[in-house]
């Protein structure tokens, strides 16, 4: 049904039209240990629109999650101007950050990071309850989340009473619930097998194609990388090649 | 999140480590405990302490026969008979005076019937009993009555009663004194340990006439053995010292180079000397007891310090999450407080068992006050927020990708 598939691309178009998701210009990174500088990422000029769905490659330490925790940020530029949806990051308090990483956007990392002791319903409600959602409203919305990626039977389940896919699917829940405009997800697939990542690919495929979910994934694999539309090549601090996946040397 | 979200997360964090927390808890447990039972065996010392300065009556001076000095040489005091009762009437002559009581005293085997009972039998006038502000359980005091027609009646103690009578009414019979039958009229109210620790109730009060002319014989007529007096007010009370001390060195010819030969003491000065006694043990006792509650805050401190650390890729997360700084510092904030306040309701309820077996196995009254739980109570979330706050601090201030990045 076309329809069904067009509203969200709509919704999309529509919030493009007021400007784009993501603009990063020159954004320089050094890490500083005593007086010693250590230049990662050498002036970054990429622009993402809304609904978008990129993959990041470049080699081991060609700054690849130094980038994304920028853009989700967690951390801050050392130069260059980062606006996000519209708002200049630079110019944010510590509450404000905090804010935007709860409603704009969903993290899903390598290693899962759910919270050992509690169980996943919690783990998925835990973003609501810091936007102020009551708790019993947040774990309704969180259950729901799960059962759409479809975990609703495991609720009351502690996380390392389930696989490692199964974890990951948890994570993207809890990114999804708060529906954020944007998903950081730097190796979502690098601890799990083929399998399961092909399965948490499809996830992702199908948010950014029926919902406009717009997606950013750092990955090691050009396999996990052709799920995505458009590829940011980084070596060394530098963007080498930022274009269509299909036209892109894998 | 609100503070109940808030409370869970503390209560579900401190039940993944149980023994930890227990341990922990165990420090504001034993501080709170100690600072409440010590602060409560304090306070019924000093409560005893003034009960027992109430029985003195109030403004109250006694003047004993013999020099207070002691060179060593001279007999004890009290050993010379220089007080009189034309003495005493010349005392009760001044106007800061309200009251003055001659007395003479002296232990006898008392019987009823086949019961026997040592006891002080004291020769007063009802003066004594208004200094002391005494009154009877049961019968009545005797007045100025019984002095003029030298009765034999008695006013006994309720050891004496109880010890020569048991349960029987004791108004109405006769009691023998050195084969001599006293009437007993009244029992008076128990009294208690005086501040030296004698029983007052272990004591047979009659007529002082009675008692010089046919008990208490003396070579020295008119001699007594010692004078309650009792100040009008108790600004009055330095004056009587001195006017009492001049006049009686007048009546009894003491030049200006010689010591007096009787002593006149202050009981207030004693009854102050005591409760500043009472109050500097409460506070010893309460300094001990916050120093074990000050180990355990250092105990919370140090726990929630190594809990931080290790917890530092959850704060990452939680940061990643959208959880603001303050939201952070709740956490651990209320983690601590919620330790110290469940420490502290165990430590109240250990202080409370302690003070019931104290008030079983000792002849103390040790009671828990409620305002003692409620400062006890915020004490320890003041321990809480007091030593949780640098360790929550610390947390807060985490930078979201370093502490993501934290193994
Ligand atoms: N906290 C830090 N302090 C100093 N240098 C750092 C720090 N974090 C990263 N680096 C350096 O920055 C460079 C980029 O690191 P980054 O983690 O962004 O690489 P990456 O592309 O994500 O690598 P990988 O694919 O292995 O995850 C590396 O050379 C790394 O040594
Ligand atoms: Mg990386």
């Amino acid at each position: 049904m076309p329809s069904a598939n067009r509203a969200p691309f709509s919704k999309v178009a529509e919030k493009n039209a007021r400007g784009p998701l993501i603009a990063l210009t020159d954004i320089r990174k050094s890490y500083f240990n005593g007086d010693l500088e250590t230049p990662v990422l050498h002036g970054v000029n990429v622009t993402i629109k809304h609904g978008e769905f990129v993959a990041i490659m470049g080699q081991s330490g060609s700054g690849k999650s130094t980038l994304m925790n920028i853009l989700g940020c967690l951390d801050t530029p050392t130069k260059g101007s980062y606006i996000l949806n519209g708002r200049e990051v630079e110019k944010l308090s510590d509450n404000e950050l905090a804010q935007v990483r709860n409603e704009t956007i969903g993290f899903v990392f390598q290693g899962f990071n759910l919270l050992k002791r509690m169980p996943l319903v919690d783990n998925v409600a835990l973003p609501l309850l810091y936007a102020g959602v009551s708790m019993a409203e947040a774990r309704k919305r969180a259950a729901l989340k799960l059962a759409q990626t479809g975990l609703g039977d495991f609720l009351k389940r502690l996380p390392n009473q389930i696989s490692g896919g199964q974890q990951q699917r948890v994570a993207i829940s809890r990114a999804l619930v708060c529906e954020p405009a944007l998903i950081l997800a730097d190796e979502p697939t690098g601890n799990l097998d083929t399998t399961t990542s092909v399965e948490i690919m499809n996830l992702f495929t199908r948010l950014n194609e029926e919902q406009g979910m717009s997606i950013l994934i750092v990955t090691h694999e050009p396999d996990v990388a052709k799920y995505a539309k458009r590829l940011v090549r980084l070596k060394d601090g530098y963007v080498t090649y930022d274009g269509p996946v299909a036209d892109a040397h894998l | 999140m609100n503070f109940w979200q808030v409370c869970l997360e503390a209560f579900r964090a401190m039940s993944m480590n149980r023994l930890r927390a227990g341990l922990t808890m165990l420090g504001i447990i034993i501080g709170v405990g100690a600072v409440v039972l010590m602060l409560a065996i304090g306070e019924s010392v000093r409560e005893d302490i003034n009960r027992r300065i109430d029985t003195m009556g109030s403004n109250v001076m006694v003047i004993l026969p013999g020099s207070s000095t002691s060179n060593g040489v001279r007999a004890g005091r009290g050993a010379a008979q220089t007080l009189t009762l034309s003495d005493s009437a010349a005392l009760a002559q001044l106007p800061v005076f309200s009251n003055v009581a001659p007395i003479v005293q002296q232990p006898f085997q008392v019987a009823n019937g086949a019961n026997n009972w040592n006891a002080t039998v004291y020769g007063v006038g009802p003066e004594y009993f208004e200094i002391k502000d005494w009154t009877t359980d049961k019968g009545s005091l005797f007045g100025d009555v019984e002095m003029r027609s030298v009765s034999r009646v008695a006013v006994v103690g309720s050891t004496v009663a109880a010890n020569l009578f048991g349960e029987s009414d004791p108004i109405g019979q006769t009691i023998r004194i050195r084969s001599r039958p006293f009437e007993i009229i009244g029992v008076l109210a128990t009294k208690g340990s005086d501040l030296g620790g004698g029983d007052q109730d272990d004591a047979i009060f009659i007529p002082l006439s009675t008692a010089r002319q046919q008990l208490i014989r003396s070579w020295t007529p008119g001699s007594i053995q010692y004078i309650l007096a009792q100040a009008a007010s108790a600004e009055q009370v330095q004056e009587a010292v001195y006017d009492s001390t001049e006049l009686l060195r007048t009546r009894h010819r003491i030049r200006e180079e010689q010591e007096d030969d009787f002593t006149v003491r202050d009981l207030a000065s004693i009854a102050e000397a005591a409760q500043g006694i009472a109050t500097a043990l409460t506070l010893l006792l309460g300094a001990i007891g916050s120093i074990s509650l000050l180990v355990g805050g250092i105990g919370i401190m140090n726990i929630m310090l190594v809990s931080v650390t290790e917890r530092t890729r959850e704060i990452g997360i939680r940061m990643a999450l959208g959880a603001k700084r303050r939201d952070v510092l709740l956490q651990f904030l209320t983690e601590a407080i919620v330790i110290c306040v469940c420490g502290g309701a165990i430590g109240v309820l250990l202080a409370y068992l302690g003070s019931v077996a104290i008030s079983k196995l000792s002849p103390m009254e040790v009671g828990i006050s409620t305002s003692g739980i409620i400062i006890a109570f915020s004490f320890s979330a003041l321990i809480g927020i007091f030593f949780g706050f640098y360790p929550a601090r610390r947390a807060a201030g985490l930078k979201p990708v370093e502490a993501l990045r934290y193994e």
